[in-house]
This record gives structure tokens, sequence and C-alpha cells, in this order.
């Protein structure tokens, strides 16, 4: 048996305020390091190719697809996943809107949602629904018909304008 | 019992906020991908990229040598460890015995018949060590003519199936009156061809399957099930020639199911095939270009249509021929949606004679299955479609056609046609259609808009469009539950029916503590899984509320009456004395016994519900849309459905589902479609190709669900929802691009409306 094997190379970052590392073949996505090798399974991969957007992260404050990055690329970085969104076992304004509008069914495209929209909020807290629809039609969802994901999201700007940050 | 008395409703009918956020809303939801086990190996499986062919060699010799790999195994291994066969995936539902050579082998042994078929399965250390060793496997395919369509198939010279003679597997035949003397006898007869496109539900999360052997105690446990994992575990079980309580089906956090995602694939026999053969636990995980070649697929049916009327626009007669594009192979659900074509087409009108005919034709492309509405969505874009060509001609108001030939309360219970092979009656169960229509009419101010039907409007066509439907609903023959009571005092309740991303959990919840009185937080839910109950049947034809929920009044019942058993004893006196109050307190004469302690005479007890007719939700939708002339492109400006579904257990949830499918609806309507080429080679395997709506495309859209007209069959009086949004879309909107257009001539008969479709109509009609 050939004794080939990727490359693998060792990765350090900041995971929802944790210093993390991981040494991965050079080839793993940063969606397979942070499902496979650093078990935070909360960020999804739904398509591999950029075009659903569940797999959605915040790379230093940008949402950016996490199936469409390098593990490797974030060595230094502040990465942000849904599980970082809320720190303590209460919702986050925004994921309280989600569940009183009822912005989610399956859940499976949720944490790409919340990722994007809280990226959005942080920058611009005022954003109106058609600048809403605009940035959340990058990612997909089967279930809803998007209605409610909007609404949810406009309903949370306030929590956005006086910390700055919808996380507690 | 009549539904409102059921039980007092404190949750059941209120807007209650889902208890599965709190975990899908923190990224703690477990999805099949989500699992780990120790020891756990990938697998990837190496698929035919040619759509017809006879298998001359396949040389695993290289892959199987390549690093980190564990298992490659093929049709010759798969043979070898099932006695010599390789086992077939048939039909599941409609069962027929000359249906099922036209099953799925698991893994192609000597034909591939369409583009994604399974040829070997590689093992590895990781995905990508076992995707690397499928580039290393020598395959030689002699390739055969290919039948891309249901015209070629029809013509029976290139067979799928040479041992059985035909492509066509079926013809199915619904019935009801004397159709053909009704059309003879007619003043007003038009006949008229539709089709619809090969599209499929695309859930977000891709299949999955986890299988663990446990080889010391025989013991198989697959995680990765949805929709029916009884039925699944039943034929898993047969399949590994295991016994059925040797075998689990895990049911997990579910990323939408749509009654694609939970039937049984050969990828389900596959995976855990794998595991036995090398004890240790191996996962699969479809990548979406799977996911769009090898999911069951739908939808692809086309059809001569005629219709009969009076003068005064009284549907006399419905007849029709359709053909189904059933793909390679028929899998479990393949019989439903040619049936459902033709049972179903007459929809919610009343018709006396029908007559409909529907074929279900091979082809190399990918088999299919159900999906949302399945036959039904189909069925009312052509109907819908031909009732405005009818109203024109007949000089009727199209909304006035429609009311003339809706059945009232007084015609319930309402015959529809009956479907042959195997023969299978159908009625309608209660209501006034007529009411939801004209809901509909008043909330999309349907008068009020008249004035814009054809009016050009700063270069775009405005137009109306309207359609009635049913929902069919409450899949027999039965449903279980099972309740017992924890030691803390709270109530753990066991059901049958799946958690398909629908929000079961909550509404189950909502349904078990009204029943029993108590508050949601005293109840433990449990679904889906084999480990749960004895036998259950999962969540398929707007099912789970009725059936699952009707169960769960059946245990509650059960519960307290085993309360009372267990408490005259203690307190010596009759069970009848005695009284249950809040939180399960069981009182007689100043003596108590609190849900806590009665837990310790370690209560336990079952419910069912059985039924065997099925439910009917209905109601009416509308749409106004704008069409450009000069793109083809159509905007829909503003889409309302109104649905009576009988009763609602959670308007957030009800309503949810209703827009959710009507924006399905619209990606089907204007955007989805599964294409292949002349060869049977698959275009769309990308969602760069395959487009599913986005948060910009259909913004306006609204759902009334209703409660006017409980079912008379279940204790509930619920009608089942979820399926009702997505039927209509289709002729809905079709017939609102033809109302914008009327002045040009233009009929859409195909769909998707898309863009360079309308673009053409125009061009044809100028």
């Amino acid at each position: 048996m050939s004794s080939i094997r990727p490359a693998t190379q060792t990765v350090r970052f900041e995971l929802n305020g944790s210093p993390v590392e991981a040494t991965v073949p050079v080839r793993t996505t940063l969606v397979d390091c942070l499902r496979h090798h650093l078990m935070q399974t909360g960020t999804h991969a739904g398509c591999e190719h950029g075009v659903c957007g569940a797999c959605t992260v915040i790379v230093d404050g940008d949402a950016v697809r996490s199936c469409l990055m390098l593990a490797v690329q974030v060595e230094g970085a502040k990465v942000t996943t849904v599980e970082g969104l809320s720190r303590d076992e209460s919702l986050t304004p925004l994921q309280a809107e989600f569940r009183k509008h009822h912005a989610l069914q399956c859940g499976f495209c949720t944490p790409g949602m919340l990722t994007t929209a809280h990226a959005l909020l942080t920058e611009e807290p005022d954003a109106d629904k058609e600048r809403i629809r605009e940035v959340l039609s990058g990612n997909l969802c089967r279930c809803t018909g998007y209605i409610a994901i909007v609404e949810a999201v406009y309903a949370a700007r306030a929590a956005y304008h006086k910390s700055g940050s919808g996380t507690r | 019992m009549s539904a409102k008395d059921a039980f007092a409703s404190k949750f059941v009918g209120t807007p209650v906020e889902r208890i599965e956020d709190l975990r899908l809303l923190r990224g703690r939801g477990q999805y099949v991908d989500d699992l780990h086990r120790e020891g756990m190996l990938h697998a990837a499986i190496l698929r035919s990229s040619v759509a017809h062919g006879r298998i001359r060699a396949i040389d695993v010799n290289a892959a199987r040598a390549m690093p980190g790999v564990r298992g490659v195994f093929t049709a010759q291994d798969v043979a070898e460890g099932s006695g010599g066969s390789v086992p077939s995936v048939s039909l599941r539902l409609a069962p027929l015995p000359e249906l099922e050579p036209f099953g799925q082998p698991v893994i192609a042994q000597t034909k591939v018949r369409y583009v994604g078929e399974p040829l070997a399965v590689v093992v590895a250390d990781t995905t990508g060590l076992a995707e690397d060793a499928l580039e290393a496997i020598e395959v030689d395919i002699e390739s055969l003519p290919v039948v891309p369509d249901r015209h070629v198939s029809g013509k029976n010279e290139i067979l799928l199936f040479e041992e059985l003679g035909k492509n066509v597997a079926i013809t199915y035949t619904a019935f009801k009156g004397d159709a053909a003397s009704a059309v003879g006898a007619a003043p007003y007869v038009r006949k008229e061809s539709f089709r619809v496109q090969r599209h499929s539900a695309v859930c977000m999360e891709p299949r999955g399957v986890l299988a663990v052997w446990d080889g010391a105690g025989t013991k198989l446990t697959v995680s990765g099930a949805a929709k029916v994992p009884f039925a699944s575990r039943k034929i898993l079980a047969r399949h590994m020639d295991l016994p059925e309580e040797c075998v689990e089906l895990i049911e997990n956090d579910v990323g939408g199911g749509f009654g694609v995602r939970g039937e049984f694939y050969p990828e389900d026999f596959l995976i855990p095939f794998a595991a036995r053969k090398l004890n240790r636990p191996v996962k699969w995980i479809e990548d979406r270009r799977e996911n769009l070649l090898c999911s069951n697929h739908s939808r692809e049916i086309d059809i001569d249509i005629e219709i009969a009327c009076a003068k005064d626009g009284t549907i006399l007669a419905l007849r029709g021929e359709a053909w189904v594009d059933a793909g390679a192979y028929l899998r479990t659900s393949a019989a439903i949606p040619p049936r459902n074509v033709a049972q179903f087409l007459s929809g919610p009108y009343r018709i006396a004679n029908i007559h409909v005919e529907s074929s279900v034709m091979l082809t190399n492309k990918n088999p299919i299955g159900t999906y949302r509405g399945p036959g039904r969505f189909e069925a009312d874009f052509f109907r819908e479609r031909l009732m405005d060509m009818a109203a024109k001609d007949l000089g009727i108001d199209r909304v006035e056609f429609r009311r003339r030939n809706l059945p009232s309360e007084a015609d319930m219970p309402y015959a529809l046609a009956t479907v042959s092979l195997p023969e299978k009656g159908e009625e309608l169960d209660s209501g006034d259609y007529r009411i939801t229509l004209d809901r509909c009419l008043a909330e999309i101010k349907w008068i009020e808009k008249s004035g814009l039907q054809g009016r050009l409007i700063d270069g775009r066509y405005h137009g109306l469009g309207i359609g009635c439907f049913i929902e069919g609903g409450a899949a027999g023959p039965r449903e279980n539950a099972r309740m017992v009571m924890d030691p803390d005092g709270c109530v753990s309740v066991f059901v049958g029916s799946t958690n398909i991303g629908q929000g079961l959990e909550t509404v189950c919840m909502q349904i078990a503590a009204d029943a029993l009185g108590v508050t949601m937080d005293r109840i433990r839910l449990h679904h889906g899984s084999t480990t749960h109950l004895k036998e259950g049947f999962g969540s398929y034809h707007s099912r789970s509320v009725v059936m699952g929920g009707s169960a769960i009044l059946d245990a509650a019942n059960n519960l307290k009456a085993e309360i009372r058993k267990v408490a005259a004893a203690r307190f010596g006196c009759a069970a009848g004395d005695v009284a249950i109050g809040a939180d399960l307190m069981a009182t007689h004469g100043g003596k108590s016994l609190s849900a806590a302690q009665l837990a310790s005479a370690g209560l336990s007890v079952e419910g069912t519900f059985s039924n065997h007719h099925h439910t009917y939700a209905y109601g009416a939708a509308a749409a106004h849309v704008a069409v450009d002339p000069g793109t083809g492109r159509v905007e829909v400006l503003e889409y309302v459905t109104v649905e009576d579904v009988g009763r609602i257990i959670n308007p957030l949830t009800t309503t949810g589902q209703a827009v959710g499918a009507v924006v399905q609806g619209l990606g089907g309507a204007f955007l989805e479609h599964l294409q292949y080429d002349e060869d049977g080679q698959f275009l769309t395997g990308s969602l760069a190709d395959y487009l599913l709506p986005t948060a910009t495309d259909f913004p306006n859209i609204k759902a009334v669900v209703l409660e006017n007209s409980p079912s008379p069959h279940n204790p509930l009086g619920a009608k089942g929802a979820g399926e009702g949004g997505i039927v209509p879309v289709g002729g809905v909107v079709a017939n609102a691009v033809a109302n914008a257009l009327a002045s040009l001539g233009v009929e859409p008969r195909d769909l998707p409306l898309s863009p360079p479709r309308i673009w053409e109509l125009i061009q044809a009609a100028r």
C-alpha cells in the first residue's frame, strides 16, 4: 500500500472567542475543519460549492462561505459560528425573533441565515427590508419561503442599535 | 365526540413558539452528518456516467490499494454477501407483483440504466480519501442506445428491461360514471395538451446514512432515517437477512423532507452492508450533485386532457391520457404520482363522469417518487389551465365557472374517481368549498383589481389568476403512541410520526399537554425512531398530526384510566370516583397522589388511531402578475392562498407550512428544472444550474388558514396541512400569465414559465 498521504498543516485561530488549533490535510475546507476536526457541527454544509449559504460563518467581521475557504486561510483570524452568537442558555434578540416569527422549519439553513443576518445588522443596523432581502438572497431556504426570515431580521434591528452587537 | 369538545384546549390552536427552535437556533441540532462514532469510516459511491449500458467489467484492484481505503464493494460482493443475488428496491406504496421486476438493484450488476446509478462503494478513513479512490476504479461499460423521454419509451424499440419486453410498466385508470357517453352528448368539448417539467424537493440537508454494526450482539443501528423509519427497517432487515428486532433505525434532526427524503434508497442498503462487512461504523453523506442526480425526481408528466360542459358551465365530464416519465426503475413511492394525477385530475370539483389513464413510462433517467403534492401539483396545472380556456369559450366568468362546480356541505361526502390497480376509491369529507374561494377573492381584492386584467402598465402586462385545490391527508392504516409516567411526574410521549422539519415535536406536545391537562414543559416528546414503539408509520400524505395526534389522544385517555385504576387501589375507592386535576394529581375524598407518586407504579400505556378515510383540506389561491413582453420575465406581485384545514393545532406552523409550500410551488412553476440531454446526460448538477427560489424572488405571499370544517374522521377534526399550498401554484400563475397576455392570445401549456419560454410564446403570437 502506498504511504503517500495528503500533507497536513496546523492552523491556529480564534473560534467564538477562544483560541483553537487543528492539524488538517491542507486541502481541508474551513467548514470541514469546523465540523469534523473541531466538532463544531452547528455550521452546515449544504452544497459545498458556495451557492446555498448554509455554511456561512463570520471571519474577521465578514460573512463568508466556509465551504469555499480552506481552513489554513483562517490562520490568526477571528471566526464566529452560530455556536458563538449566544454565549449563555438564552437566545440572542436575533435568535428570539427567528423563533417568534417562525423563521425556521427544518433548521438546516438557519445557522447560515443567522450569521449572515448578524454580520449585516452589525454593519448596517438600519437595513431596510429590501436590503435585508438582497443580502439574504445568497442563502437558500427550502422550507419557509423567506417571508418570516426577512420579518425576523427586520424586527431584530433594534438590538443592534444600542450595543452595536446582537450578542450578549 | 365532536372535535371541539375532545379536550379543553389551552395550547392547541395557539401560536406556541416551537420547542425544537431552542436547539436549532443555537447550532445544537443533530443532523446525521453531525454524528461521530469511534472508529468511523467514510463511504463514497462510484456512479455510472453512462445512461444506458451493459457492464463488461469493473476493476477495483487499484482502488483497494489506495491509501486509507478499507474496502471497495461492487455488485459481485453484494451478491456474495446476499445469497447470490443483489437485493432490489421496489414499490412500497400500492405494490403489485407484476411491478416487482421493475425495482432497482441496490447496486448495478449487469446493466446501468441511468446516470448516477451506483456501481461501487469505497470505504476509507476520510471522505476525501474515499473520493480519491473512486478515481482509481476502472469501469468498462458498453453503451446502449438511450431512452431519453417518454415518446421514445413508448415505441418499445429500445428496452430498459429486455426480459420484460416493454417500457410501459403499467397504465392506471381512474374512472367514475360514463365519460365517453357524457363527452359524446355534451354541447361543449375542448381538448388540450399540457406538460410539467421534471423537478423535485432538493432538501437543504443532503441525505445521509450512518450504520453501526455490532457483530457480537447481532445488532444493526442506522442513523439518518426519516419519513418512514418503520417501513424502511422492514426493507433493510429483509435485505440484510436479519430479524427486524435486530435492526434499529434512528431519526435525527432532518433538514427537510417533502416526500423525497426518507424513502428507501440503494445507499440505505449499501452503507449498512459495508458496515457489516468491515465491522466498523460507516457514514455516507451525499454531496449536492448526488442529491440532484440521485434523490427521487418527480413531476415530469404530460397529458392530453378533455373537458365537456353544459352551456351554463356545469362540467359534465373530464377525460385524460397522461404519460409519466418515471425514470429507470420503480422505487418505493413511484406509483403515487401516476396514480394521483389520474385520481385527482378533477381536484375539488363536482364532476360526474371521469376517465383518466396514466401510463408509467420508463426512461434512462433517475427514478421518480413522491414530492410534496405528488401528482396533484401536475393535475391542478392541467385542469385549472383547461378550465380557464373553457370558461373563455363559454363566455362565462372564470370565477363563476369554478364556483358553479364546487361542492357545498350538502354534497358531502362526495365521491371522487376510483383508481385501479389496486382499486381505490376516495371521497371528499366535509366543507363548503365556495367559502374558501370567496375568501381568497376578498383577500387579493379580486374585484378591485379586475380592471388590471390584460392592462399594459409601464411596459408590463398585468394579469390575475385563480385556481381551487384539495389536499389529501391522514393516510392510514394507523398510528401509534405510548405514554410513560416518568419518576419526576413528567410524561414521556412516544409517537410513530416523524419530524421532517415541520414542527412535529411542538405540535404533538401541544396536543399531549391539552389531552392530559398539563403544561407543555411536563411533556417529553420522542418520535420517529424504531426503538420507541413496536410499530409506527411516519410522516407523509399530510398525516403526522392527524394520525399521530389522534393516537396521542387515545394514549392520554388510556393513561388517565390507568391513573384512576392505580389511585383507586391506593385510595380504596372505585376508579370512577377518582378525580384527575391539574398536573395529573389524582384525588378522592381528601386523599391525593401526585404524578410523581403515581409514577412509582410504573404507569405505561399505549394508544392507537386507525383510519381508512382520507381527510380533504381544501382551498383556493390567486395571483397577480406582471409580464415583461421584452424579456418574458414574470413578476409575481401578489399571491394569496386560503385553505381550510379542519383544525389548526398551531397557527404559526400551519401558516408557515402554507407560505413555504407556495414558494416551493413558485420555484416549480418558474425556476426549477432537472434537465437531461438526448444522451441521458444530466445537465443540472449544481445549485447554480438548478435554480431554487431566493429571498428576492417572491416577496409578497399571503396565506390564510381556516378551520371552518373539521374532518368527521378523527377526534381532532384535523385534515392535515403542509401540502395544500403547493398544489395549485402552477395552474394559478399560468392562468395569471395567460390573463396578462390575453390580448396576444398567449396560452402557456408547459411549465416552467421561464423567461425564454414566455418570450417565445409572445413572439409566436405576434
